[in-house]
C-alpha cells in the first residue's frame, strides 16, 4: 500500500504541475499598461511556490516509498532532535518565502495602488450598489456635481444623489451603466459604495479593488486594447451578488468621444 | 370552542371601517360617467434610456432601450400614468377579481397598478432571471420577496389606502407603483392623457388625480343622471 500511495502522490504532482506549466486554466490576455508587471510577479510567485511544491511532494513520495512500514515491528525513528526543530524550521522557511515574495511584489503593487494621480487622467466616478455598478462622467463643464445620499432615487435614474434642481454643475453629468473608456488614456476611478462592501474586478485589466461604504477610493489604470470586458463584483454583497456585473468597453479615442457626445444628448 | 368562532368573526367584521361601499349599489339605468384628460404646463423632466446590459435576458427583449417612466408624456402636453379616483362620494362596489402585476423584460407592467383595499394582487415573474420585488409601503406592512424564474405568482393584498413605490432589490432601475384605493371608481390616464370613470350613481363627487412626481389635483363633479361630465386636470411640471 505504501508504494501505491507514493506512486499516487508522484502522479498527482506531475499532472497538476503540467496543468500549470501548460497554462490550461490561466488568466485571460492582459489589456493594461501595468499588467505586465503583475503577470511577471504572478509568474515568479507560481515558479517559486511551484518548485517548492514539486520538491516537497516528490520528497514525500520518496520517503513513503523508501521508509514505509514493512510490518517487521522495527521501532519508529523520529526526526533528529524531535518535532520542535522541524516545526520551527518549516515556519522559518515558509515565512522567509512569503516575506521574500512580498518584498519583490511591493514595487509592482505600489506602482498601481500608491502612484500619484496622473494629471492627464480621465476622472470617472463609480457608485456600487446592490446589485449594479454606475459610472459618472463630468460632462461638458468638466465638473462633477455634488452628491447627496438623501437624494439617491434609483427608480428615477438618480443613482448618485445629484441635485440638478439647485446644482448647475450636476445637470450635465453623464451617468451610464457601462464603463466606457478610451484606449491608452490613464483612467482615474473614484469608487463609492452606496450600501455594503463590493469589489471591482476586471481580470483582463489585472486589477481588483474593494468598495468600502463611507470611503472614496481612487483606482488608476490604462487600458491598451479595445474591446468589451466583464466587470464583476468579487465581494459577497447579498442575494444578487452572483448577478452584479457591468461591462468595460475600451474604445478608440474617436469612438469614445462620439459615445460621450451621444450620452450627453440623452441626459 | 366551536361556537365562539362565528362570534369572533362577526366581531372582526364589525371592526372593519364602514364606508358607503356595497355590492350592487349602482343600477346601470342611473349611472353617469366622468371623462376628461390630464395635461401639464411647464417643462417635465427628460426621460432617459435604461441600460440593461448587465441582464442580457432582459436587454434582448427590447428592440430599443426602455425609458424611465417617472413622467411619461404624449403629444399635446398630455400626461400618462395619472391615477384619477373618487376621493369623496359614493365609492361603488368592491372589486373581487385579482389585479395582475408583471415583471417582464426587467420592467414593471403596468407602471402604476391600481388595486383596491383588500383586493387580491397577483405578482408574476415572466423573466428568465430572479427578481426581488420590494414595495416600499409605510402605512401598510413593508416586505420584499424573491421570485426566481418560473416561480409561482405572489398572492397578496393591502388593507389600507396608500401610494406605494415598488422597486426590485436586484435590478435598481425597476420602478413602479401600487395605488391602493378605497374606492371602486378609478382610472389611469393613457399616453393620450385621457381617462373615463363610468358607473357613477347620481350625487356629488370629489375626484383626485395623483401623479408620482407632480403631486395631486382635485376636481368637484356632480352627477344627476346618465350624463357624461367632464373633468380635466392640469399639472405643473418641473424639469428636476
Amino acid at each position: 500500500m505504501g508504494k501505491l500511495l507514493a506512486a499516487l502522490i508522484a502522479v498527482i504532482t506531475i499532472v497538476s504541475t503540467a496543468i500549470f506549466v501548460r497554462h490550461t486554466w490561466w488568466m485571460p490576455p492582459d489589456i493594461s499598461v501595468h499588467g505586465a508587471g503583475i503577470d511577471h510577479q504572478l509568474g515568479e510567485t507560481m515558479l517559486s511556490a511551484g518548485l517548492l511544491f514539486v520538491v516537497s511532494q516528490l520528497v514525500l513520495a520518496f520517503f513513503i516509498w523508501r521508509f514505509a512500514d514493512r510490518g517487521d515491528a522495527r521501532p519508529i525513528k523520529t526526526f533528529p532532535g524531535g518535532v520542535t526543530p522541524m516545526v520551527v524550521g518549516a515556519l522559518v522557511l515558509v515565512g522567509a518565502e512569503v516575506l521574500a515574495l512580498t518584498f519583490v511584489g511591493t514595487k509592482v503593487w505600489a506602482g498601481i495602488y500608491q502612484a500619484p494621480p496622473n494629471p492627464n487622467a480621465l476622472h470617472i466616478d463609480v457608485q456600487a450598489e446592490q446589485f449594479a455598478f454606475y459610472f459618472r462622467y463630468a460632462g461638458v463643464d468638466g465638473k462633477f456635481g455634488g452628491t447627496h445620499p438623501n437624494l439617491i432615487d434609483d427608480g428615477n435614474g438618480n443613482f448618485f444623489g445629484l441635485d440638478p434642481a439647485n446644482d448647475t454643475s450636476a445637470r450635465d453629468d453623464i451617468v451610464a451603466a457601462s464603463l466606457v473608456i478610451p484606449a491608452n488614456q490613464p483612467i482615474l476611478l473614484t469608487m463609492h459604495a452606496k450600501d455594503v462592501g463590493h469589489a471591482f474586478y476586471v481580470p483582463e485589466l489585472r486589477i481588483q479593488q474593494d468598495f468600502v461604504p463611507g470611503l472614496d477610493i481612487p483606482l488608476q489604470f490604462t487600458a491598451t486594447k479595445t474591446g468589451k470586458y466583464e466587470i464583476v463584483c468579487t465581494q459577497l454583497c447579498g442575494l444578487g451578488h452572483y448577478n452584479m456585473r457591468a461591462y468595460l468597453e475600451v474604445k478608440a479615442p474617436d469612438d469614445f468621444a462620439q459615445w460621450l457626445k451621444d450620452q450627453a444628448a440623452q441626459q | 370552542m366551536h361556537k365562539t368562532v362565528p362570534i369572533v368573526v362577526l366581531a372582526g367584521i364589525a371592526l372593519l371601517p364602514t364606508t358607503s361601499r356595497g355590492p350592487g349599489r349602482v343600477a346601470p339605468s342611473v349611472a353617469g360617467t366622468v371623462s376628461g384628460s390630464v395635461t401639464y404646463t411647464g417643462t417635465p423632466p427628460k426621460m432617459k434610456p435604461i441600460d440593461m446590459s448587465k441582464e442580457p435576458s432582459c436587454a434582448s427583449q427590447h428592440a430599443t432601450p426602455v425609458m424611465t417612466e417617472n413622467a411619461v408624456t404624449g403629444a399635446g402636453s398630455t400626461l400618462a400614468n395619472v391615477v384619477i379616483y373618487v376621493s369623496a362620494g359614493e365609492q361603488g362596489a368592491a372589486a373581487t377579481a385579482a389585479v395582475r402585476y408583471d415583471q417582464k423584460g426587467c420592467q414593471y407592467l403596468p407602471h402604476v397598478a391600481v388595486v383596491e383595499v383588500n383586493q387580491p394582487l397577483e405578482i408574476y415573474n415572466d423573466d428568465q432571471t430572479s427578481h426581488n420585488i420590494h414595495p416600499l409601503a409605510t402605512t401598510n406592512a413593508e416586505w420584499n420577496k424573491s421570485q426566481p424564474p418560473g416561480a409561482p405568482p405572489i398572492h397578496t393584498s393591502y388593507g389600507k389606502p396608500e401610494f406605494i413605490p415598488v422597486k426590485c432589490n436586484v435590478h435598481p432601475w425597476m420602478h413602479g407603483y401600487f395605488a391602493v384605493l378605497s374606492t371602486a371608481h378609478h382610472a389611469v390616464s393613457g399616453a393620450d392623457g385621457k381617462f373615463t370613470l363610468a358607473g357613477l350613481a347620481p350625487g356629488k363627487y370629489t375626484l383626485t388625480a395623483w401623479h408620482e412626481k407632480f403631486g395631486t389635483q382635485t376636481a368637484e363633479v356632480t352627477i344627476t343622471g346618465n350624463e357624461t361630465a367632464t373633468a380635466n386636470f392640469v399639472f405643473k411640471a418641473t424639469p428636476y
